[in-house]
């Protein structure tokens, strides 16, 4: 019994990285006899090699702290603008008429689109990325931090009125803990949103850690190198994803 | 200023003048009047707060050329065929995960989380696959797409109604019946809800990928403009582009919303 639900929990997972396992080995064959061309795709045998080339030759911890840096200032900035200006939304009820749908417009608009305006007005710099990640995640943590608090429940709030709480203890000891695990499903979804363009703009402008990383190789030609890194840059989100994601649940389950 | 409040106060209240519209009206009217005086205090260079006026005829020059228009097609263009391409494939991928437990067990993971890694990084790979024209940038809109689609409908498969299912199967129906009868109907929402955040994404990857390598459509017009330092018109085309970005996913959300309520 034991063994067959062992194997029905782990075969699923095993089918899925055998058959990734697989592609990359008929890649491999594919290479080697000639029928995919092997200066557009590396032999992934290579890419595993150049791995510890990457990380050794180009400073990677030091571009992994940099990119880590650049997207926990933007995190930072946008936690404290995004719910501040959620909880006004929130409280304001006129404000929140006016202001919750460009909000979500502002969501839906490319505003990575404006890095270049960006990099005019702070520089190419930390500085023009990170700005640009907070604005571009600033949306969701809006949005989120005032549907948490809308969502608090009526009877919470009543026993609150009935202790005669403060309007700002009202607000500290029940709608803000009420809200904070929708709160934070909004940071995290900013913080995501920071991190692909963080990565992304580092990239486009050739500026700083990670994203750099990957048009430098690229520009040198160096293939393995930069599949390789693009290996990195992906871990390292799924990674990051995969951590708020168990601190989410984490969050909901205290709740 | 004075004249117009004058104008405003003697007219009788209508319906549509609301404290929202008040309200959003003077949040517009606030910035526009912060930004000129902005532009005005020379606190910036002239060429980085240009006046309003100047970015209004910027605004009006451009979306009078003819250039615009052949460009902002170009990358239509574009866009379409990456939609198209990874939307399909989203929807297959989508269908078959959806649909067998095991294989969601076995795949949905890598989809999940690979969706919100970013997807520019992968442009140096489209560049040696598909060229440096417009096939690279297709690609980006289409791997953009292909994630947030996919998993959409996957989820959506699985939401479905099992009534409906065994209602299906009880008029035995036939595969292509079960597929346009019951499980399109259904699936409709998902399926277009996914197209928008699929839209949204598609139309970031491609134009990003038109900043970094391209002759021709709106990213390229957009580096160009910072290249010869025309502030001004940059602003004009980030201006009309986010217009038409915000627009077509608000469309494709109507659309998506009307077929709902036709649904239900």
């Amino acid at each position: 019994m034991s063994v067959a639900v062992t194997a029905r929990r782990w075969l699923p997972p095993t089918v899925g990285l055998g058959s990734f396992v697989l592609v990359l080995v008929a890649v491999e064959i594919l290479i080697r006899i000639g029928a995919i061309n092997r200066f557009i795709v590396p032999l992934p045998s290579d890419i595993a090699k150049s791995f510890a080339r990457v990380v050794i030759e180009e400073d990677i911890a030091h571009r992994f702290l940099l990119t880590a840096w650049e997207c926990l200032a933007a995190g930072v900035l946008l936690t404290v603008v995004g719910v501040a200006f959620g909880v006004l939304l929130h409280h304001v009820r006129l404000i929140r008429l006016a202001c919750e749908t460009w909000v979500a417009a502002m969501a839906s608009a490319p505003l990575v689109l404006a890095y270049p305006l960006f990099l005019v007005l702070f520089g190419r710099s930390a500085l023009s990325i990170i700005m640009l990640a907070f604005i571009a995640g600033l949306a969701p943590v809006i949005l989120k931090t005032v549907e948490g608090l809308s969502a608090t429940r009526r009877v919470l709030v009543d026993v609150g009125r009935s202790f005669k709480l403060s309007p700002a203890q009202q607000f500290w000891k029940i709608l803000f803990p009420s809200a904070l695990p929708t709160i934070f499903v909004g940071i995290r979804l900013g913080l995501i949103f920071a991190l692909i363009n963080v990565v992304g703009v580092e990239f486009l402008i050739n500026f700083g850690g990670l994203g750099q990383l990957i048009n430098e190789l690229a520009e040198r030609y160096d293939l393995p190198g930069t599949y390789a890194a693009i290996c990195f840059v992906i871990l390292v989100s799924v990674l990051f994803f995969a951590t708020t994601e168990r601190i989410e649940r984490w969050l909901r389950s205290t709740a | 200023m004075a004249e117009i409040d004058r104008l405003i106060g003697a007219r009788p209240a209508r319906s549509w003048l609301t404290p929202v519209v008040r309200l959003r009206a003077a949040i517009v009217l606030g910035v526009l009047v912060v930004w000129q005086l902005l532009a005005v205090s020379r606190l910036f260079y002239s060429d980085v707060v240009p006046t309003l006026n100047t970015v209004a005829e910027a605004l009006a020059k451009l979306l009078a050329s003819g250039d615009f228009y052949w460009n902002l097609w170009v990358t239509i263009d574009e866009i379409a065929l990456g939609l198209a391409i990874g939307g399909v494939c989203g929807l297959i991928a989508g269908l078959i995960i959806g649909g067998n437990k095991f294989v969601a067990a076995a795949f949905e993971r890598y989809l999940y989380y690979l969706g919100p890694t970013p997807k520019i990084i992968f442009f140096p790979v489209m560049i040696m696959w598909f060229g440096t024209g417009a096939g690279s940038k297709i690609a980006m809109g289409a791997v953009s797409c292909f994630f947030p689609i996919a998993l959409n409908v996957a989820a959506g498969m699985r939401q479905i109604d099992g009534v409906l299912i065994k209602v299906g199967r009880s008029f035995r129906a036939n595969p292509w019946q079960m597929a346009t009868k019951i499980y399109m109907p259904a699936l409709c929402y998902p399926i277009v809800n996914g197209l928008r955040l699929g839209l949204g994404v598609a139309l970031i990857g491609t134009l990003l990928a038109e900043t970094k390598l391209s002759n021709r459509g709106i990213g390229f017009l957009v580096i160009q403009a910072y290249a010869n330092f025309d502030m001004p018109r940059m602003y004009a085309i980030l201006i009309a582009l986010f217009v038409l970005a915000i627009g077509a996913n608000a469309l494709v959300a109507r659309a998506g919303g009307l077929a709902d309520i036709k649904h239900k």
